[in-house]
């Protein structure tokens, strides 16, 4: 018996998220919470890397926000994500698209997989 | 090591820890040993690895050669020879205890990992290859020595270390798990002693 298999099966919810991977450009609904009030932010940018499995699987959003790189790390089994939309499918060559970092403007784009099997 | 999320979407570091059944080897009273205390083995050993004489001694508890042995003074719990504990009749979710493991090996380290020197601080200002260095050791003709117990680079880890203080997040009796907050001393797969 895997013990921390068995642990997240019983303490992480489960996953209902649509299928994304590398270079996909998602927005990301997640709770933020203000001292009492809660409300509801959208992070929306491009999927870099997938990191981790189990429950301890995260994914970095990369966005360019005012000319700065804004990333951000979501673990999967957070209870504040409210939902994931993929909105492009991106066409790259690799699992870790760090090379973006250094990149700015028209470089810094994915292509689009406009045909894909699902 | 892992992580949960709590009811408030906290990240919260966590050890997961198989916690077996023991069987009492040993009661030891006031009377007979002059301090009250009981003996509690985990973990099956081969017998041909055991020698006579503790083959003797799990023999009067009726139970198989154990690889680890451990005393707790004071145990609380009134269990005779050969009985088994499980760690829920021990331990409550929200429970403080601590965990006694060895810790990992690091090997030789300087004084700056070893015993938490500051270094020089300074990349310039005279320093070339120094920037973790102990400092002086000690004065001159006076004492003329270096005093025993002085800190220095060494073999780090590898040693007895205790834990205080870590809270017990949930309990899995079918299972025999113990979930813990934080972190605990040793390797994967390593024996740890967790104490009320």
């Amino acid at each position: 018996m895997d013990a921390v298999k068995f642990v997240h099966e019983q303490l992480s919810r489960e996953l209902d998220y649509p299928k994304f991977q590398a270079g996909d450009n998602i927005v990301v609904s997640y709770k933020i919470v203000e001292g009492a009030k809660e409300r509801i932010q959208d992070f929306r940018g491009n999927v870099i890397q997938i990191n981790g499995e189990g429950g301890t699987k995260t994914f970095t959003v990369r966005k360019v926000s005012n000319g700065v790189g804004v990333e951000r790390i979501f673990p999967f089994s957070s209870p504040n994500i409210v939902e994931i939309k993929v909105l492009k499918k991106g066409k790259v060559r690799r699992a870790k698209l760090y090379y973006l970092r250094n990149l700015v403007g028209k470089k810094a784009r994915i292509k689009e997989r406009k045909y894909f099997r699902n | 090591m892992t992580s949960i999320f709590d009811e408030e979407g906290k990240n919260i570091p966590c050890t997961i820890i198989q916690a077996n059944p023991n069987v009492v080897t040993q009661r030891k009273t006031v009377e007979t040993d002059g301090y009250d205390a009981t003996q509690l083995g985990f973990g099956d050993a081969k017998a041909k690895n055991t020698s006579k004489a503790l083959m003797g001694h799990f023999d009067r508890a009726k139970t198989g050669p154990k690889s680890k042995v451990v005393e707790f003074r004071n145990f609380g719990i009134d269990k005779s020879l050969g009985d088994l504990i499980s760690m829920d009749e021990v331990f409550a979710e929200g429970d403080i205890v601590n965990a006694i493991g060895t810790s990992k090996g690091k090997g030789f380290q300087g004084v700056v990992k070893r015993h938490g020197f500051r270094g020089v601080g300074d990349a310039t200002h005279g320093q070339h290859n120094r920037m973790r260095a102990p400092g002086s050791i000690g004065a001159s003709s006076y004492p003329s020595k270096v005093f025993k117990g002085m800190r220095m680079a060494g073999r780090t880890g590898g040693k007895r270390v205790k834990v205080k203080n870590l809270q017990v997040l949930k309990l899995f009796p079918e299972q025999n798990l113990i979930l813990i907050k934080g972190a605990v001393p040793g390797h994967k797969g390593s024996i740890v002693i967790i104490e009320k």
